[in-house]
């Protein structure tokens, strides 16, 4: 059983956890990802790790509850435990070298940008942040995100909140006015990963992309996780989730992500929740 | 008497109900069964069954322990050898193995050695007793990897003595038993409780570690592990690559098994994992995972085709799963290859284009080499592709282990059977030492691997 010993709520449908994972804390690295499984009748599900600390043991994850196994970890409460929770996965990303970074994150994509934001702050480079959402209290992490950027953007596609628009905007702007940025870390929804990656290719800058496909096992086991990189396939799993942005095909991910859409609703249609089948007082219906 | 040329029939669930049930497919031998084919075994002074035997079983001692209905004394001897034998009596290739050296096989068929250990361990299973601990005096040793290889090493190193823990990296022990074959051939419960065996000879598991990410070998060795035996398999999945792979709906056959298997998507929604299965399903392949896969496929709803390019002959599936699928209603398209699949405009499969084959002069493997014949395509409307055509060595620990020596393949170089690697104190077997192979080979390494570690540990001191 993996503890929780911290839970906050950053935006309604936005939460931290933080487990205690001693081991996993011990080796992490920023782009690392995690896969959990609730209980033995759940699915494994990988998320980036979005902070950690070694001393303490811990690791910190922010997710939005987008399907079924992400709400039922949004219902969990401090003190309530994950049964199954296995990493270090994936490559993580090299942060030493860069000299002027441009790190964009989109909605929920804006927890797993922070621990990368703060490896290149830490190793030295200067970073500039823009991190969008569709609407004011979406927007997460801004305390954090302005301590270790040297500048912070914030948009909002309502305009409830910083610039009404969207994150490419900033970064066009950014882009024209500025000649040595000398990479772009963009994580966020596809499309705008993928809006992203054509907008620096213009530009000749350099861009990296982490992706979130659907994945079983995290070890190179399934193949399930397969993207195409430069007309290759690539497993996300162990050779990502970090990919040139310049080389994959967004719109093949976009089409494999969605593949098992009809199954998310017959889930959420089941009677049969642990949380509220039991007589629980849980809000999942 | 004269001897029964035939063997005493397996009891099977018809073919009609269980293709639409995920119940074990042979029932298993009832008391009599078992007495009345232990009968046929003609107790030979020099027994070459055993010969035919990776983890060299006493087979004509256990089979007399039977005739004498002496259970108790059977399992033992089962056991002596063979950690895991409810497991082998059902997923063993018996006909090429023991079976194949019987004597009385030589003219009748020879006598059911699998389906007699099966019933054994299924009696012994039955009365629920545990194994007696063994007291751990010496060295630690980490196995890595808890599929047959793995628990084979590991009980035979605690029967001597060692205090050995198992890394796991998924959620289960049991590796290719548990996310590769279905509960159908292999129910898990049989799976758990020969695992809580080994685990009762005092063999520790650590679920949801993966050596090479959380810690190295180097790492283990720091922490006192005095050996290690590297197991983890041919977990790879290889791809055809053509065109329309990437489509939704392509699933390797790893992914597919291990749905269903391991994460109970054959039970949605009331496990979580999903599987989507169409009302047609080709399955690429003609080993047994192809079978698997495609018998699978079947019990979830879906017309169930194998598309192989050699002929029947060549398929390396077992015989007994061959029979078993074509009962259940698997169709064959053998002579065939998939050269493309197509998608629809969602980017899901549409259809699967394949190609006629002809056998040629024979190739490297001395199975006649499959040739495509000229303007012989053809399309089948299908929903998912299923992908068997073989695994590759897992590199997840080797990518962190440098001085693991490997083949060209990423299979790991190992001075002899058993299993020593070029690094100290490291020994490998089963799959990501032979690439894809038999549960019951990689048991057999796993024994030779400990036997190995037992000696060099020794020497050590």
């Amino acid at each position: 059983m993996y503890k929780i010993l911290k839970k906050r709520v950053l935006a309604p449908t936005i939460k931290l956890i933080e487990i205690d994972a001693p081991e996993i804390a011990a080796k992490i690295l920023p782009g690392n990802f995690i896969i959990f499984r609730i209980d033995e009748k759940g699915e494994r599900i990988p998320l980036t790790v979005a902070d950690f600390d070694r001393e303490k043991g811990t690791i910190t994850l922010i997710f939005q509850e987008i399907g079924y196994s992400t709400m039922h970890l949004g219902r969990l409460e401090e003190g309530d435990g994950l049964l199954d929770l296995v990493g270090p996965l994936g490559e993580h990303l090299p942060v030493e070298g860069y000299k002027k970074v441009i790190c964009i994150g989109g909605g929920s994509g804006t927890a797993l940008l922070y621990p990368k934001v703060k490896a290149f702050h830490e190793a030295g480079a200067e970073v500039v942040t823009i991190t969008g959402a569709r609407t004011e209290e979406l927007l997460i992490l801004q305390d954090e995100l302005k301590a270790v950027s040297n500048e912070l953007y914030l948009t909002t596609d309502d305009g409830s909140f910083g610039h009404h628009g969207f994150v490419t905007d900033v970064l066009k702007q950014l882009l024209e006015e500025h000649k040595d940025f000398d990479l772009v870390v963009a994580i966020g929804p596809v499309p705008m990963m993928k809006a992203c990656a054509n907008m620096t290719k213009e530009y000749d800058v350099n861009c990296i992309v982490s992706l979130n496909a659907i994945m079983v096992d995290g070890t190179g086991m399934c193949g399930g996780c397969r993207v195409t990189v430069d007309n290759e396939t690539k497993f996300t799993c162990v050779d990502g989730p970090a990919f040139d942005g310049h080389l994959v095909d967004f719109d093949d991910l976009m089409r494999r992500l969605s593949y098992f859409k009809d199954h998310e609703t017959r889930v959420h249609d089941h009677d049969d929740h642990d949380c509220c089948s039991n007589g629980g007082e849980c809000k999942c219906r | 008497m004269p001897i029964n040329p035939k063997k005493t029939p397996m009891p099977e669930q018809d073919p009609v109900k269980r293709s639409k049930n995920f119940t074990e497919v042979a029932l298993g031998y009832t008391e009599e069964d078992a007495l009345k084919e232990a009968a046929r075994c003609l107790d030979c002074k020099k027994p070459f069954c055993m010969e035919g035997c990776p983890v060299e079983v006493p087979i004509s001692d256990f089979i007399r322990a039977i005739k004498e209905k002496d259970y108790d004394k059977s399992i033992k001897i089962l056991k002596s050898k063979n950690n895991l034998p409810g497991i082998c009596g059902r997923v063993c290739p018996q006909e090429s193995q023991c079976e194949k050296y019987c004597v009385v096989g030589k003219k009748n068929e020879p006598v059911g050695i699998g389906r007699l250990e099966r019933w054994v361990a299924d009696w012994d299973m039955a009365r629920k007793t545990q194994a007696e601990p063994i007291e751990a005096t010496k060295a630690k040793v980490a196995v890595v990897g808890a599929g047959p290889a793995g628990l084979a090493a590991a009980g035979d190193l605690a029967r001597m003595g060692y205090k050995v823990t198992v890394f796991e990296a998924f959620h289960e022990p049991g590796g290719v038993l548990v996310y590769g074959i279905p509960e159908f051939r292999l129910p898990k419960k049989i799976v758990k409780r020969e695992v809580e065996y080994v685990k009762e000879l005092g063999v520790e598991v650590k679920l949801n570690y993966i050596i090479g990410k959380i810690k190295s070998v180097d790492e283990l060795f720091e922490e006192g592990y005095e050996a290690v035996f590297v197991g983890t398999g041919a977990g790879l999945p290889k791809f055809m690559n053509i065109p329309g792979e990437n489509l939704s709906g392509v699933y390797s056959a790893n992914e597919f098994l291990t749905r269903v298997n391991l994460m109970k998507a054959y039970q949605f929604p009331k496990y979580k994992t999903p599987v989507r299965v169409g009302k047609r399903v080709v399955v690429v392949g003609g080993g047994n995972v192809a079978m698997d896969a495609a018998r699978t496929a079947l019990r979830l709803g879906a017309e169930s085709f194998i598309v192989y390019r050699r002929a029947e002959e060549q398929m390396p599936a077992r015989l007994e799963e061959i029979h078993h699928a074509k009962e259940e209603g698997v169709q064959f398209r053998l002579l065939n290859n998939p050269i493309e699949i197509i998608g629809n405009d969602k980017g899901e499969v549409k259809a699967i284009k394949c190609v006629e084959m002809e056998l040629g002069e024979p190739d490297e493997s001395g199975r006649r080499r499959p040739v495509p014949k000229k303007d012989s395509e053809w399309v089948m409307e299908v929903d998912n592709v299923i992908i068997a055509i073989g695994n590759s060595p897992n590199p997840l620990l080797l990518k962190e282990t440098p001085d693991i020596e490997t083949t060209k393949w990423g299979t790991i170089v190992t001075e002899d059977e058993c299993g020593k690697t070029t690094k100290e104190g490291v020994y490998a077997g089963g799959d990501i030492v032979t690439g894809a192979a038999t549960v019951i080979e990689a048991m057999g390494a796993g024994k030779n691997a400990a036997k190995a570690i037992d000696q060099y540990l020794s020497n050590k001191k």
